[in-house]
């Protein structure tokens, strides 16, 4: 693992995550324990007045999730929280991005705040997040 | 109608999940990760783990293992294609790992709403403990709910 960046402003090495499939949705849908039709069944999305199946949140939120550990260790994540702003429809394409925004000293403990966010390739925002890690 | 207000407070059944090396590596499969530590036994060991960990959202999910892990919102009357999930937060306070028996308990800690009542937020509170009753993890949750504007009568 590369050597966190330790300074605020520092930018998170971006994470690219394939288009989302319906194949993705139902795997997912699996593991996570997350069974809510209206991700991965047409009728129940139709019948809910939407075109189509759109992404579990919480798939998001797992990739940038990724993005974090990809970055530090996982035991050293203190908090990380995401407002979800907008739907991630089938075949979106997903960027996840963090930035550094401040180092404190809480409690003995150096933590960097980050905030977090994922874009989808035609610019719109999905989630918003931020997250605290220890860098010691 | 407006969600009954008076379920602030009210406790949820929660879940019991006993995670296993397979129902991690199929999260991981799912999410697109290929960091070994998630999904062989040998890296993680390597890098000082005494089992597979729990990827930091995967525990969402042990709140979801229930009969019927929506019921709490059919119960408040709530149609779950009418829900979006609006924010999650999370709280880590030790690592869990595959093989540990995670549980939930949450409650209902606020209900509100915002464009006059077009959108109603229910926000729940759940702790994570693992088999040994230390705590794992809390997790903050809000659902959105989004009621139709009434049909306007001529």
């Amino acid at each position: 693992m590369t050597t966190p960046v330790l300074e605020v402003g520092a930018e998170l090495p971006p994470l690219t995550i394939e288009p989302i499939s319906r194949t993705t949705l139902a795997l997912f849908a699996g593991a996570s324990g997350d069974h809510n039709p209206i991700h991965i069944d047409l009728d129940v999305a139709r019948s809910a007045g939407l075109d189509d199946v759109f992404g579990h949140g919480m798939l998001s939120m797992a990739h940038l999730a990724r993005l974090l550990t990809g970055w530090v260790p996982q035991e050293r994540i203190r908090t990380f929280g995401v407002r979800f702003t907008a739907i991630t429809p089938v075949h979106g394409r997903p960027t996840c991005t963090g930035t550094v925004t401040s180092i404190d000293e809480v409690d003995g403990e150096r933590l960097a705040t980050l905030t977090l966010r994922v874009t989808l390739a035609d610019g719109t925002t999905t989630l918003i997040g931020d997250a605290t890690v220890a860098l010691d | 109608m407006p969600i009954d207000r008076s379920a602030i407070g009210r406790e949820l059944p929660g879940g019991t999940l006993l995670i296993t090396r397979s129902r991690l590596r199929d999260f991981a499969k799912a999410t697109g990760q290929t960091d070994p530590i998630y999904v062989d036994l040998d890296a993680a060991k390597q890098a000082g783990h005494r089992d597979l960990p729990v990827p930091p959202t995967f525990v969402f999910g042990v709140d979801l293992t229930g009969p019927d892990s929506f019921s709490y919102l059919d119960e408040l009357g709530i149609d779950l294609r009418s829900v979006l999930h609006g924010e999650q937060r999370f709280t880590y306070h030790e690592m869990a790992y595959a093989g540990d028996e995670l549980t939930t308990t949450g409650r209902i800690t606020d209900i509100y709403d915002k464009k006059g009542g077009l959108l109603e937020f229910v926000v729940k509170d759940t702790k994570v403990t693992n088999q040994h009753g230390a705590l794992v993890a809390e997790m903050r949750g809000v659902m959105v709910v989004q009621n139709r504007a009434p049909e306007v009568t001529r």
